[in-house]
C-alpha cells in the first residue's frame, strides 16, 4: 500500500497535475484581465455599468478575446472535431489529418535519408570528413524560416499538395537521424568489431548483425526527436500554401481574421499529435526493446 | 554542357583528393580541406546544372547570381539583419535563457516543484511552439518586442531541461565534501553544481541558437515592420524575386553560424577543464 507521505514526496502524477491546475488558474485570470478593456468599452458604448460577476462572465465567453478561456478553447475543440463533419473544412479532424500525412511522409523520408547518411559516414572515412561538417552547418540554417519560400518554389515547378511542405519536414527531421544513428552504429567497441572479423563476418553482416541491431536504442530515441521536427516542419511549411489547409493554415486563418479560438485550438490539437506520435513511437519502442532486450 | 562535365570532373577530382586526404594522419589542415572541397563541388554543379539545363531563376537561382545580389543589398540585408537577429532573436534569446536559469534553480531547491516541472517542460520542449507566434504577435504588436516573445518561450524549455539536469550531475560524494566543508547553498551551488553543470547548461544553449534565429524569422510572417528578414523573406518570394531570397537565406545561415560558433568559443572558454573539450583548441 501506498502510504500518503509517499504520495507527497515521489512519484510525478501529483506535483505534475498540481501545476497543470496551478497554471490553468493563472489562465483564467489572465483572460479576465486581458478581455476586461473591451468589456469596458462595450459596457461604455451602451452606457451599462458592469457588476464584478457579470463583467467576469462576460470576459470568459466572447466571441474574439485576446485570450480565450481553457473551457472556451475545449468547446471549439469538441465542437470543430466532433459537431463538424470530417470531410467539412471547418473540421479540426480535416485539417489534422492533412498536417499528419504531410508528417508521416517527411517523417520517413526524413529517417530514410539519415540513416543512409548515417551508414555512409561510418563506412567511409572520406564521406565522414567530408559531409559531416555540412550536415552540421545545414542545421543553423534557419530552414523553418525559408521554408514558404520553398514550398512557393517548389509549387511553382510543378510539385503541389503534400510534397513540397513533406520535403521541408524531411530536411528538419533527417538531422536527429544522423546524429544519433551515427553514434548508434559506431555504438559497439572495438572488441566486439574484431570477433565478428575473426569469424570472417563481411562489412554488410558486420551492419546487419552487430551495428544495426546495438544501434536500436540510439535509433528510437531519434526517431521521437525526427518525428517533433518533421511535425514543426509540416506547420511551418503550411503557412503559405494559400488554401490547403492543415493545422498551420488553420493558425494562419485564424491569426489573419483575429479568430484567436482558431490559433488556440489549432496549436492545442498540434500538441496532441505531437504527443500521440511520440507516444506511439515510444510503444514501439518498449515492445521491441523488450524483445531484444535491450531495455532501457 | 561543357559547364556541366567541368562542374561533374572538378567533383570527381575533389571527391579523389578527399579520399587521399581522409588516409593521411589527422592534421589541422587536412581537417578543414574535406568539407571546403565539397561545397566548393555542390557550389559548382548547382551553378553549372542552373545554366545547362536553362533553369528559370524563379525556381533557382545560381550561386552567382544570389553573390552579386548579395554584394548589391548589403545595406538592406544589413538593416534586416539588425532587427530580426539583434532586436528580435538576441534579446528574446537571452530574456528566455535567464528566466529558464531562474525558473531551473527555483526547481531545483524544491523537489515537488522539480518533478511537477521537468515532465511537463520535456513535454512541452517537443511541441511546436513556434505556433504560439501569431497569438504573441497579436498581444505585443508588430514591432521587434513580440518577435523577441516568440523567441524567449521558444528557448525557455529547452533551456530548463538541460539546466535542471545538469544540476543534478555533481556526484553524492562531492556535495558531501562541500558539506564538511561547511558551504552554504549558495557556495555549494557556484563553487560545484554550477560547474558541473555548465557542459549540460550549454548544451541547451546551443540547440537554442538555430531555435531562437527561426522563431524571429517565423515571427515575422505574421506581420513586421517593413524591414526584417522573415519580412523581406515573405515579401520577395510571392514576387519571385528569389536572389534576394536567398542572399536574405544567405545572411541567415551567416548570423546562425555565427551565433553558434560564438556560443561555442564561450564554452570553451568557460568549460576548458571538461573532458570533452580538453586538447581541442
Amino acid at each position: 500500500m501506498i502510504s500518503r507521505r509517499s504520495i507527497w514526496s515521489e512519484g510525478k502524477l501529483i506535483p505534475v497535475l498540481s501545476i497543470i491546475g496551478f497554471i490553468v488558474i493563472i489562465w483564467y485570470g489572465f483572460s479576465i484581465v486581458l478581455n476586461a478593456p473591451w468589456e469596458y468599452d462595450k459596457a461604455k458604448r451602451s452606457s451599462i455599468t458592469l457588476s464584478n460577476v457579470e463583467l467576469i462572465s462576460n470576459t470568459w465567453s466572447q466571441k474574439r478575446p485576446k485570450l480565450p478561456a481553457p473551457h472556451q478553447i475545449t468547446n471549439e475543440i469538441w465542437d470543430t472535431t466532433v459537431n463538424k463533419k470530417v470531410t467539412s473544412k471547418r473540421s479540426l479532424v480535416y485539417h489534422g489529418l492533412i498536417t499528419f500525412y504531410e508528417t508521416i511522409y517527411g517523417f520517413i523520408f526524413g529517417t530514410c535519408l539519415g540513416i543512409l547518411l548515417a551508414i555512409g559516414i561510418v563506412y567511409n572515412r572520406a564521406t565522414a570528413m567530408s559531409v559531416m561538417p555540412w550536415i552540421i552547418t545545414s542545421q543553423t540554417i534557419p530552414i523553418l524560416a525559408i521554408a514558404p519560400m520553398i514550398v512557393v518554389a517548389l509549387g511553382s515547378a510543378g510539385f503541389n499538395g503534400l510534397m513540397p511542405i513533406a520535403i521541408i519536414s524531411m530536411y528538419l527531421s533527417f538531422f536527429p537521424v544522423v546524429v544519433g544513428m551515427v553514434k548508434g552504429l559506431k555504438s559497439p567497441d572495438q572488441l566486439e568489431i574484431d570477433q565478428m572479423k575473426t569469424w570472417s563476418a563481411s562489412k554488410f553482416q558486420v551492419l546487419h548483425k552487430l551495428r544495426a541491431p546495438r544501434s536500436m536504442p540510439f535509433f528510437f530515441t531519434s526517431l521521437k526527436l525526427g518525428m517533433a521536427a518533421s511535425l514543426v516542419g509540416a506547420i511551418v511549411g503550411e503557412l503559405p500554401s494559400g488554401g490547403g489547409g492543415g493545422l498551420g493554415f488553420r493558425m494562419l486563418s485564424g491569426s489573419t481574421f483575429g479568430n484567436t479560438l482558431h490559433i488556440w485550438s489549432g496549436l492545442i490539437s498540434a500538441a496532441v499529435l505531437a504527443g500521440t506520435l511520440i507516444a506511439i513511437i515510444g510503444g514501439i519502442q518498449k515492445v521491441v526493446l523488450k524483445r531484444m532486450s535491450l531495455e532501457m | 554542357m561543357i559547364y556541366f562535365w567541368a562542374a561533374i570532373i572538378f567533383w570527381i577530382l575533389a571527391w579523389i583528393v578527399n579520399v587521399w586526404i581522409s588516409r593521411q594522419k589527422e592534421n589541422r589542415f587536412f581537417n578543414i580541406a574535406p568539407p571546403v572541397l565539397f561545397g566548393m563541388s555542390i557550389l559548382f554543379i548547382w551553378e553549372s546544372c542552373v545554366v545547362t539545363f536553362n533553369v528559370s531563376p524563379v525556381i533557382l537561382p545560381p550561386p552567382s547570381a544570389i553573390y552579386m545580389k548579395f554584394m548589391s543589398s548589403i545595406p538592406i540585408l544589413w538593416e534586416d539583419f539588425v532587427q530580426t537577429a539583434i532586436k528580435g532573436a538576441l534579446s528574446g534569446y537571452i530574456i528566455g535563457c535567464v528566466a529558464a536559469f531562474i525558473v531551473s534553480l527555483i526547481a531545483d531547491r524544491f523537489n515537488f516543484l522539480e518533478r511537477g516541472l521537468l515532465p511537463i517542460g520535456n513535454f512541452l520542449a517537443a511541441m511546436p511552439i513556434i505556433g504560439i507566434a501569431p497569438i504573441l504577435v497579436m498581444w505585443y504588436g508588430y514591432g521587434w518586442q513580440s518577435k523577441a516573445a516568440v523567441v524567449a518561450v521558444m528557448v525557455f524549455f529547452p533551456i530548463l531541461v538541460n539546466t535542471v539536469q545538469g544540476l543534478k550531475m555533481s556526484d553524492k560524494i562531492h556535495r558531501d565534501l562541500m558539506q564538511t566543508y561547511n558551504a552554504s547553498y549558495f557556495q555549494t551551488m557556484i563553487k560545484l553544481r554550477l560547474s558541473t553543470a555548465m557542459p549540460f547548461i550549454f548544451n541547451g544553449l546551443k540547440i537554442c541558437t538555430t531555435l531562437a534565429l527561426i522563431g524571429a524569422i517565423v515571427a515575422e510572417f505574421f506581420g513586421s515592420p517593413i524591414r526584417g528578414m522573415g519580412f523581406r523573406i515573405s515579401t520577395e518570394a510571392p514576387r519571385f524575386a528569389l536572389d534576394m531570397v536567398w542572399a536574405e537565406i544567405t545572411v541567415a545561415a551567416m548570423a546562425g553560424s555565427l551565433f553558434y560558433g560564438g556560443v561555442v568559443l564561450l564554452e570553451k572558454w568557460t568549460t576548458f577543464w571538461h573532458p570533452s573539450q580538453r586538447g581541442k583548441i
